[in-house]
């Protein structure tokens, strides 16, 4: 398949070993990545502050760069976070909607109908839970709210996880409860947040695991945050930079810094 | 509704205990607007979270009913079907709201009740004091009922020298304490039996001097003095969970049976309904029986349904009024994108999954509809500006376990796109122009690739001040970060730029 890949801004500027990682794996199963450059941004944190005026030109250009994919220039999106692929399925056409732009918001529609959550494209689209991946760590997944609620991901990440090859997965206690990011809820209500960030934290720690496990590079963000602060050594990881990982080249959980983790990808190189 | 939840026990344990202050057992006082008050939202968020005891009790409880809710749900094979049903009737009745409204005033009577019509708050107190005073009786009991709690009824009686005594177990406490409640269904939530005996020791005359707090015995303290107030009374004042528009019936729904007591005893009842409440039939009732304990109480069925309809000679009260309640509940109904808030049927089950509400509790919300329907509900009921819809992080948990599949979510972030409009219209205080700045430039930043490639290089000046790839110290406002949390230092290329690098090697 032809899959284009939409990074998502922060990943993009902030955690490039993600969408790095769906590229090794998606190209290891034999498909091809296109990464179109137009792209920046779902327009989500513009809607979920209430800038609905604002996140307009930002849908607009998402819109507009992925629309190739309706006329089959490439066969799927896929987005490296559960809550970007939420946005852009449940809010881009009610953004362009209520600006009065209805063709676009159709558009908008047509875009999402073909956009896939990463752990969706690899087990409904592209049909693999198994993808030759070896990772031989103690790992947590954390279940990120959007991918669980919005997307209804369901137990998709974790049959992906039980097919890596000496990975051990842990139960994390009080796994469906939100980590309290929130996007700015983390900052307009930083104490709140905060509690909840020392509950996941807890619950972590507790499992004994090395790495914590996402969907979702912006969760993660906020869950590392509180891991490095208390100093647990909990790293930090993308489910992709997991599949990515095989025993030719493997993804090695050291940190703390992103460019400290060595992922397969450049080791491919 | 009110049910038992295994109260949380505190650290001092059972028997009298003299180190209670009585200055711990007050509650937060009876505000002006039962609809709008206290700190803002995040600091009084802030005052919860550092009460260690609030949490624990809080934590325990919904934790409690969280289990039990989830237990009874996944019984039934068919709850996704009565979820739509149950949504779908609900939609129906906002619809024809009006001529279901006029459907129920002929019924109910028909069948000789009296009917009135409360614009506000003020009108329905003044409806129900001059019901009560024509009665020449200076106490009424009530069932609990949200509405009253709304429209701060007890309070307006107070005034006009009529006592009115609460008479389910947690209101009553909530009333002793001179509280305001902190959850839709257990107002008390925020109270451990320890404080409810010290509550009752110090607030209730006829409580046995020697109770102590094991909830039996607290239990039945409080019956007892009920009892008497039950059998006394010659008014009482309920809400309705439901009134059947083709029938004219009402039904209360409860678990302790004070309910059954007030709308059985009395002479005189007088209900004061939300006009949303309505259902269009008597067979409705069926899908909203087995939703509401289930969401609820976590019961297959709760104890005690009353119903009945207008006036029966000789039995129950003789006199029945219905006032039915608007205040602001047509201005939501003119909203299409906040409407289906009134669909809502007070279960709270919204409250008892939300990851805030378990943490700060209901007196953070400064309204008697806290969590997560509270914050989409109060803001739109009062017309003003609120931060309330601010108050959660979209999780969807709420939505997930709504039994009328009420999208929160989506209603938050409308109200917060209300709430943005609001503070551009006016000149808005410092930190709404900060908000507003940073987010028209990451607009314009975030509407471009090429834009966007260059911004995505500018958090790699952080490396600057990491250490071992940790950034633990920012400048305002990423202070409100890294007050509590690190941040992995930026990485040096971007995904596009290395992208780019890797294209034009091949």
């Amino acid at each position: 398949m032809r899959i284009a890949l939409a990074a998502t801004c922060i990943a993009d500027a902030m955690f490039p070993q993600a969408p790095r990682a769906v590229v090794t794996l998606l190209e290891r199963l034999g498909h091809e990545v296109v990464f179109p450059a137009g792209q920046a941004c779902c327009g989500q944190m513009h809607v979920n502050t209430g800038y609905l005026a604002d996140a307009v030109p930002v849908v607009q250009n998402h819109v507009r760069t992925f629309a190739p994919v309706t006329d089959g220039e490439w066969d799927a999106v896929v987005v490296p976070s559960g809550s970007c692929t939420g946005s852009i399925r449940h809010q881009q056409a009610m953004v362009l909607e209520r600006a009065g732009l209805h063709s676009e918001a159709r558009a908008a529609a047509a875009v999402a109908e073909r956009t896939y959550e990463f752990s969706e494209l690899l087990v409904d689209v592209l049909g693999v839970t198994d993808v030759g991946a070896w990772f031989p760590h103690r790992v947590t997944y954390h279940p990120t709210c959007h991918s669980l609620r919005m997307l209804g991901v369901g137990d998709k990440p974790e049959r992906l996880l039980r097919a890596v090859e000496g990975l051990e997965l842990v139960p994390l206690a009080e796994a469906e409860g939100c980590c309290g990011f929130g996007g700015t809820f983390a900052l307009k209500n930083a104490d709140t947040s905060e509690a909840m960030l020392q509950d996941k934290v807890a619950t972590v720690v507790d499992t004994g695991a090395e790495v914590l496990t996402a969907g979702d590079w912006s969760c993660l963000m906020h869950i590392n945050g509180g891991l490095s602060r208390g100093g647990t050594g909990v790293r930090p990881m993308h489910l992709a930079e997991i599949l990515a990982s095989t025993r030719e080249s493997p993804t090695v959980p050291s940190g703390p810094g992103s460019d400290s983790v060595r992922t397969g990808t450049e080791v491919a190189r | 509704m009110s049910t038992f939840l295994g109260m949380p026990s505190a650290r001092t344990g059972r028997g009298p205990s003299p180190s209670a202050a009585p200055d711990t057992l007050a509650g937060v006082g009876r505000p002006e607007d039962p609809l709008h008050w206290g700190a803002s939202f995040p600091d009084a968020a802030k005052a919860a979270l550092d009460n260690d005891q609030l949490r624990r009790n809080l934590g325990k409880a919904t934790s409690t009913i969280r289990t039990k809710r989830a237990r009874v749900v996944d019984e039934v094979p068919d709850w996704e079907a009565l979820r739509d049903t149950g949504s779908a009737v609900k939609t129906d009745v906002m619809a024809r709201l009006p001529e279901l409204l006029e459907e129920l005033e002929r019924n109910v009577t028909a069948r000789g009740g009296v009917v009135h019509w409360a614009r506000d708050a003020a009108e329905a107190n003044r409806i129900v004091a001059s019901l009560v005073r024509e009665k020449e009786t200076d106490e009424v009991v009530k069932v609990k009922s949200m509405a009253t709690q709304e429209i701060g009824l007890n309070e307006a009686l107070a005034e006009e020298g009529i006592a009115a005594v609460e008479t389910d177990l947690a209101e009553l406490i909530v009333q002793l304490a001179d509280d305001m409640p902190s959850h839709i269904l257990v107002p008390a939530i925020h109270r451990n039996r320890t404080e409810i005996r010290d509550i009752f020791l110090e607030r209730m005359a006829d409580a046995p001097p020697d109770l102590t707090d094991v909830p039996r015995e607290l239990a039945m303290a409080a019956r007892a003095h009920l009892r008497r107030k039950f059998l006394s009374a010659k008014v009482a004042i309920s809400g309705a969970n439901f009134a059947v528009a083709d029938t004219g019936t009402l039904a209360v729904v409860e678990s302790e049976g004070n309910g059954r007591m007030c709308l059985t005893l009395p002479e005189t009842l007088i209900t004061v309904m939300g006009i949303e409440k309505l259902v269009p039939t008597f067979d409705d009732l069926e899908v909203f029986l087995q939703l509401l304990p289930r969401s609820s109480t976590g019961e297959r069925m709760n104890p005690y349904t009353s119903m009945w309809t207008g006036v029966t000679p000789g039995d129950g009260p003789q006199e029945f009024h219905l006032v039915l309640l608007d205040n602001g509940r047509t201005k939501v109904l003119a909203d299409e994108a906040g409407r289906s808030a009134l669909n809502c049927i007070r279960c709270s089950a919204c409250l008892n999954v939300c990851p805030v509400y378990e943490r700060v509790g209901g007196h953070a919300y400064g309204s008697v509809y806290p969590g997560p329907i509270g914050a989409i509900l109060t803001p739109q009921l009062t017309g003003e500006q609120s931060d309330l819809p601010y108050a959660s992080t979209l999780c969807g948990a709420c939505y997930e376990v709504c039994p009328v599949k009420i999208d929160i979510p989506s209603i938050l972030v409308e109200l917060r796109a209300r709430e943005v409009s609001l503070t551009a219209g006016s000149s808005g205080d410092t930190a709404d122009r900060v908000w507003s700045a940073a987010m028209k430039a990451a607009s314009f930043a975030m509407a471009d690739g090429a834009r966007f490639r260059r911004a995505a290089r500018v958090p790699r000046l952080l490396r600057a001040i990491s250490r071992n790839g940790v950034i633990k110290r920012l400048p305002f406002p990423g202070s409100l970060w890294t007050r509590s949390r690190d941040l992995m230092e930026p990485p040096k290329q971007t995904f596009r730029d290395w992208w780019a690098g890797r294209e034009e090697q091949r």
